[in-house]
């Protein structure tokens, strides 16, 4: 059996030891908001927080995070009781399909904590002053999440949105 | 993937002990290793997940240096205010390198570890001479656009990946490790790294359950620092070429300079006469061109990869140009 605590519920799960965390959420949890695009960390589709942090399910085993706190776009918000970042997908249209959306919302939540957090990134002209959330800057932070629709313009209207909301992250 | 056995030892001598055998493989964030286990290009019997060890601190050493823990992510090394400041083309090298998620996986040893690879590699019904010993080599002759141009064999011409080793070779960084009977020993990245020769499936120097425990940083050298990733798209792509360069100046001459290369080799590349060339040196066009002149003289093109030549000779003046102030003449 494998403990897994995920949008702060604990869950026994009985899976093959193979099982990634994203095939755990998705087969064994139900919770199928979080994507398999790749399976191989190439599209951020599988997006979820590790005790904060964003990863790639698809490329790390359930086993592995028996001690983390994990957080799927279910536990981000739900349609009564929407997540400001999802609120701000819905206003500016920051998709087509949809595929690739939760894990941009999930992935965008976490780029926004590594933000305040004072991380640079490789659009940062300043490794060490101040930093601006241009969206050159929001463009490069989210290059881990594909969007086959290349809503990319509209996504990035939303993250800029979201982010000047107080409350996100 | 293959069925395989998960252990979780709770100190490096246990894991040392557990992965003592060649079917037996570490695992730190999983994102090169469960990549290739899905292909079932690696078959590992056991894994050992080595997460529980702690090595997750960067503490400053005595020597005026920072000792990284093998488990620092390559987020949290990138965030560290000690590596942005003192180490900027490491913390640089970092940010080039794969995706945020990514980053908040991947570890400093994993980093290092990860395999020397190309498309082939990842193709089972390919021949590889690193996944197949002896099967030949699909490269060759083959699709070769991102394969190397310096140190390749007959036998292999794949570059190695890793963004961070390419800077940490230029700061000239020292592994840590410890092997499965619990000795230690250090390795500077050219003792740790292997060309492929004939025999391209062994990338390192490391022996079956050998830990990476740390890097270790030596003082900063300070100087003008520089890490230049030319790619096929402007983020999360892997390097054509990349530069990590630490050049500094003194009386309008060259006192220091530091360069290493990735995209280029089976291992990240560093050659002291290019750096010896420019040392004591005022810096010009023409001197940069005879670095990289230096720098190519072996260099081989496979046929879809003969740009990475000129590409490297211009990125090479690019960023010495950057380095040194100085503008094109
Ligand atoms: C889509 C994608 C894009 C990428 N783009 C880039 C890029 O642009 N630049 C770049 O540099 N990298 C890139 N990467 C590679 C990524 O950086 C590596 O996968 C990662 O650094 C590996 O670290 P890990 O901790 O996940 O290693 P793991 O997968 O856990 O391990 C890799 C290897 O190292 C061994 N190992 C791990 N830790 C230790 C240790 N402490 N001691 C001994 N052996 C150990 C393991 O046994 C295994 O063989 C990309 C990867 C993906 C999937
Ligand atoms: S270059 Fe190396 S990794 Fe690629 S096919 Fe040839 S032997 Fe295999
Ligand atoms: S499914 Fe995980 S990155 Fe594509
Ligand atoms: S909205 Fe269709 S893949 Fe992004």
């Amino acid at each position: 059996m494998t403990t897994l605590t995920v949008n702060g519920k604990r869950h026994e799960v009985d899976a093959d030891i193979r099982t990634s965390l994203l095939d755990a959420l998705r087969e064994h949890l139900a919770l199928t908001g979080t994507k398999k695009g790749c399976d191989h960390g190439q599209c951020g589709a599988c997006t979820v927080l590790v005790n904060g942090r964003r990863i790639n399910s698809c490329l790390t085993l359930a086993v592995m995070h028996e001690n983390d706190e994990i957080t799927t776009i279910e536990g981000l918000g739900q349609p009564e009781n929407l997540h400001p970042m999802q609120e701000s997908f819905l206003h500016e249209d920051g998709y087509q399909c949809g595929y690739c959306t939760p894990g941009q919302i999930v992935s965008a939540v976490g780029m926004l904590g590594e933000f305040k957090d004072g991380w640079a990134s490789h659009a940062s002209g300043d490794l060490e002053g101040k930093l601006d959330l241009s969206d050159a800057e929001i463009s490069e932070r989210m290059s881990g999440n594909i969007c086959r629709c290349s809503a990319y313009p509209n996504i990035v209207n939303a993250i800029r949105k979201a982010s000047e909301t107080k409350e996100t992250a | 993937m293959r069925p395989f056995d998960y252990q979780r030892p709770a100190g490096a001598d246990e894991a040392g002990r557990l992965a003592a055998e060649p079917a037996a493989r570490f695992i730190a964030g999983g994102t090169n290793l469960l990549d290739l286990m899905k292909l079932e290009v690696e078959t590992p019997e056991r894994l050992v997940d080595i997460n529980g060890l702690g090595l997750r601190d960067i503490e400053e050493t005595d020597e005026g240096g920072l000792r990284i823990g093998a488990l620092v992510t390559n987020g949290d090394l990138s965030a560290d205010h000690r590596v942005r400041h003192d180490y900027p083309v490491l913390a640089r090298a970092l940010l080039a390198g794969a995706s945020g998620q990514l980053r908040n996986k991947a570890t400093t040893g994993g980093n290092l570890l990860q395999r020397t690879r190309c498309g082939y590699f990842y193709e089972p019904t390919a021949p590889c001479n690193k996944r197949e010993p002896g099967s030949g080599c699909g490269a060759i002759g083959g699709y070769n656009r991102i394969h190397a141009i310096l140190g390749a064999s007959e036998h292999c011409i794949a570059t190695h990946p890793s963004d961070m080793a390419v800077a940490m070779r230029a700061l000239d960084a020292i592994v840590e490790t410890v092997k499965s009977d619990g000795s230690t020993r250090e390795l500077t990245l050219a003792e740790l790294y292997r060309l492929p020769g004939d025999t391209p499936e062994k990338e390192t120097d490391l022996e079956a359950g050998e830990l990476i425990t740390a890097v270790r940083l030596p003082a900063p050298i300070g100087g003008t620092q520089i890490y230049r990733k030319v790619r096929d798209r402007a983020s999360y792509a892997f390097a054509l070429v990349s530069i990590a360069a630490a050049v500094r100046l003194a009386d309008g001459k060259i006192e220091t300079a530091r360069l290493a290369f990735g995209g280029l080799a089976h291992m990240p590349w560093r050659d002291e006469a290019v750096e010896n060339l420019l040392v004591g040196e005022a810096p010009s066009d023409a001197l940069f061109g005879k670095a990289a002149d230096t720098l190519l003289s072996d260099a081989k093109g496979q046929g879809d990869n003969d740009f990475k030549i000129p590409l490297v000779r211009r990125t090479l003046v690019a960023v010495l140009r950057e380095a040194t102030g100085s503008t094109q003449q």
